[in-house]
């Protein structure tokens, strides 16, 4: 509590002691400054990791050239991505191939601005924040068909079109499986959302049986929406080279990279309001140390997760992606919703416990058990100029 | 009229009227979507927050994309402007809009109703929202779902491309 | 906080018919006749959030309520209408609404 009440108090006096004019800008800009510079320098810090990290998993040092253990590499690649050549091809649309990049940038950070850092710090507190989160989560979609198509490239455009149905396929999953928190919670509020979780690590959604399920769809889906691997299908150098990235270089590159970085920040930051308590400590005696810390430890250990599964995991093709989004996780979400019902209705005991438990893990197993029976080999069809032919 | 309100309203109105006057046809569609961020801006003012947010959700997250996917696979995202410059159709089509547009305005100025509201404090509650919904709205609510899992079905089927038969190979002649 | 006046909504939102009016009349593209469409159904469900927030009666929700269903029902209709101009283009060959016109008379 110290800690949320010292910010606190800085900043109401340094908005008080402005001119009475100032004082809304100055005091959103003071919420704001502090978000972007924390998640700018995690972006760095994150950066470098990763590629340690990747490396250690592939039996090799990261980069290690630049300082001790390689810290000052953001700092290169940042001076490297600033000096770069900054090439537009003749034909492009230059306004919206300027404009994509920023857009993407923007609906990534706009949606830090709703998750609660501590006990009184929101940047803006709406009464339906989690529907704000998602709904700039979704206009994202139309920066990276903007970067595609500016781009006048047949490769961006199609890698850009399938980055979008990749992103659209994920998101149903992605709201499904987070109402179900806010069923139990029973508010919109992600203020509201981190406070019933209050009282140590037992109460935190992710203890129970619709928590766990609900929380590892939101993080699978959150991989894709961030088109991470293994859904990296619009980023990675072997697939149309880079998307919808592929005509962006220097420092729109980087802007592309930082927005994706942010929005996997954000997204994970919302996981541990969601399912993992918040700010809050996992025991109540840790209640000493301020509550940033532990959303940002809980935030480093879902980052760390994420860098492990893309280090280990190979990358799906598109069409595993997309029957995956619709035949497993769709359906699976809603069951959640059923299963969250369930125990919410029963009480919140143990034989809710149990029925949520039980329709969760029969769900699974039918569902898991019936799509893996469907035999994968279709016909060979080749389209010939004649007409589609059967292989003989 | 504030500061904030005048720009928002003049932003959409430009991008609404640019949507409805560029020749490229996918600049229309993104000058769109900017109208609609701006009317989810004007929501946000008249405080209804979910509203905006859902118009945000919807509007920019799905059905720009819809007409965007639409727009491409009607080829017209290459450049083929079509000759469209007829002045009798402009013409006529200006000044029908131009007289509503003048009727509209004249009889909201007219009316007892601007004359007579004040200013008044409102709040939406989503809990208000979300228990309407259920309770008194619960016929329209599922008639919504009904309609939309109709329309979900019917516009699979009907963009469907149309199915083609594979040709079986031919038994080769020679032994 | 204090709330553009009911006047000053209600003339953005005649303006905003009006030009998807102009869209629907003069564009010779069904896709931006449904993006006019669009713009008209946009403008009416700002009447009904600016009519509901000048209502002096506090625990109403009727206006929210209003604009989500025709949200939803315009959003249902933009697909379906979308479906259809993409099974005309694929029929017609082209977009132009005059393409399909009666010339027999």
């Amino acid at each position: 509590m110290w800690f949320e009440d010292l910010l606190i108090q800085i900043k109401s006096v340094l908005v008080l002691n402005a001119p009475e004019g100032l004082r809304p800008i100055l005091s959103a800009m003071l919420s704001a400054t502090p978000i972007l510079s924390a998640f700018g320098g995690l972006f760095a810090a994150v950066t470098l990791l990763e590629r340690k990290m990747l490396g250690r998993i592939q039996n090799r040092y990261g980069p290690n050239r630049v300082g001790p253990f390689g810290i000052f590499q953001p700092v290169a690649d940042g001076i490297k991505m600033l000096t770069k050549e900054d090439i537009v091809p003749k034909t492009a649309d230059h306004l919206i191939h300027f404009l994509a990049p920023l857009l993407l940038l923007l609906t990534a950070m706009l949606g830090l601005s709703v998750i609660p850092y501590g006990e009184k710090l929101v940047a803006i507190r709406f009464e339906a924040g989690i529907v704000f989160f998602f709904a700039v989560g979704g206009a994202a979609e139309l920066a990276v068909f903007m970067a595609g198509w500016a781009s006048r490239n047949k490769y961006a455009l199609l890698g850009s079109l399938r980055a979008i149905a990749q992103m659209v396929s994920y998101e149903i999953p992605l709201i499904l499986s987070s109402v179900c928190v806010l069923m139990a919670a029973g508010t919109l509020s992600l203020d509201e959302v981190a406070k019933s979780q209050s009282g140590g690590m037992l109460s935190w959604y992710i203890m129970t049986p619709w928590g766990l399920m609900g929380c590892v769809l939101f993080l699978i889906a959150t991989l894709a929406e961030v088109n991470r691997s293994p859904f990296d299908i619009p980023e990675a150098e072997s697939e149309l080279i880079a998307g919808h990235m592929t005509e962006y270089s220097g420092f729109k590159y980087a802007v592309f990279f930082l927005a994706e970085f942010v929005a996997m920040f954000a997204m994970c930051a919302l996981t541990a309001t969601l399912f993992l308590g918040g700010y809050h400590p996992p025991l109540p005696i840790l209640a000493f140390i301020p509550g940033p810390f532990w959303l940002f430890a809980k935030l480093m250990v879902l980052v760390l997760l994420f860098i492990w599964i893309r280090g280990t995991m190979p990358r799906l093709r598109a069409d595993q992606l997309m029957e995956f989004a619709w035949k497993f996780m769709l359906p699976m979400a809603v069951i959640n919703l059923i299963s969250t019902g369930c125990w919410i209705a029963l009480g919140r005991g143990s034989l809710g416990w149990g029925l949520s438990a039980l329709i969760n893990l029969a769900a699974y197993g039918a569902l898991s058990r019936w799509l893996s029976s469907r035999p994968n080999q279709q016909k060979r069809t080749y389209r010939f100029a004649e007409g589609p032919m059967h292989a003989a | 009229m504030t500061t904030v309100f005048c720009i928002t309203a003049l932003t959409t109105l430009a991008s609404a009227v640019a949507a409805m006057s560029l020749r490229n046809l996918v600049h229309c569609v993104l000058c769109l979507t900017v109208s609609f961020i701006g009317m989810a801006m004007v929501y946000l003012q008249l405080s209804s927050q979910f509203v905006g947010f859902a118009q945000v959700m919807v509007y920019v997250g799905a059905v720009a994309i819809l007409m965007i996917f639409a727009l491409l696979m009607t080829r017209g995202g290459q450049e083929l402007f079509m000759r469209e410059w007829r002045p009798m159709h402009w013409l006529v089509g200006g000044l029908v809009s131009l007289a509503l547009l003048a009727v509209l305005v004249g009889s909201i100025l007219q009316s007892p109703v601007i004359q007579n509201t004040g200013p008044v404090d409102k709040v939406e509650r989503v809990k208000d929202l979300g228990q309407s919904l259920v309770y008194e709205y619960l016929l329209p609510l599922e008639a919504l779902a009904l309609l939309l899992t109709v329309a979900l079905i019917g516009a699979a089927l009907i963009a469907l491309p149309p199915k083609q038969h594979p040709i079986k190979p031919q038994p080769r002649e020679d032994s | 906080m204090n709330s553009p006046s009911l006047a000053a909504c209600l003339i953005f939102s005649a303006c905003l018919f009006c030009t998807g009016l102009a869209g629907v009349l003069l564009r010779r593209n069904l896709i931006l006749i449904l993006a006019g469409i669009e713009l008209m159904l946009n403008a009416a469900n700002i009447n009904f959030v600016a009519f509901w927030r000048h209502h002096p009666a506090s625990d109403d929700v009727a206006g929210p309520v209003m604009v989500l269903f025709a949200l939803a029902i315009a959003a249902a209709e933009a697909a379906v209408g979308l479906a259809l101009v993409i099974s005309i283009f694929r029929h017609y060959k082209s977009t132009n609404p005059e393409i399909m016109e009666d010339k027999s008379s």
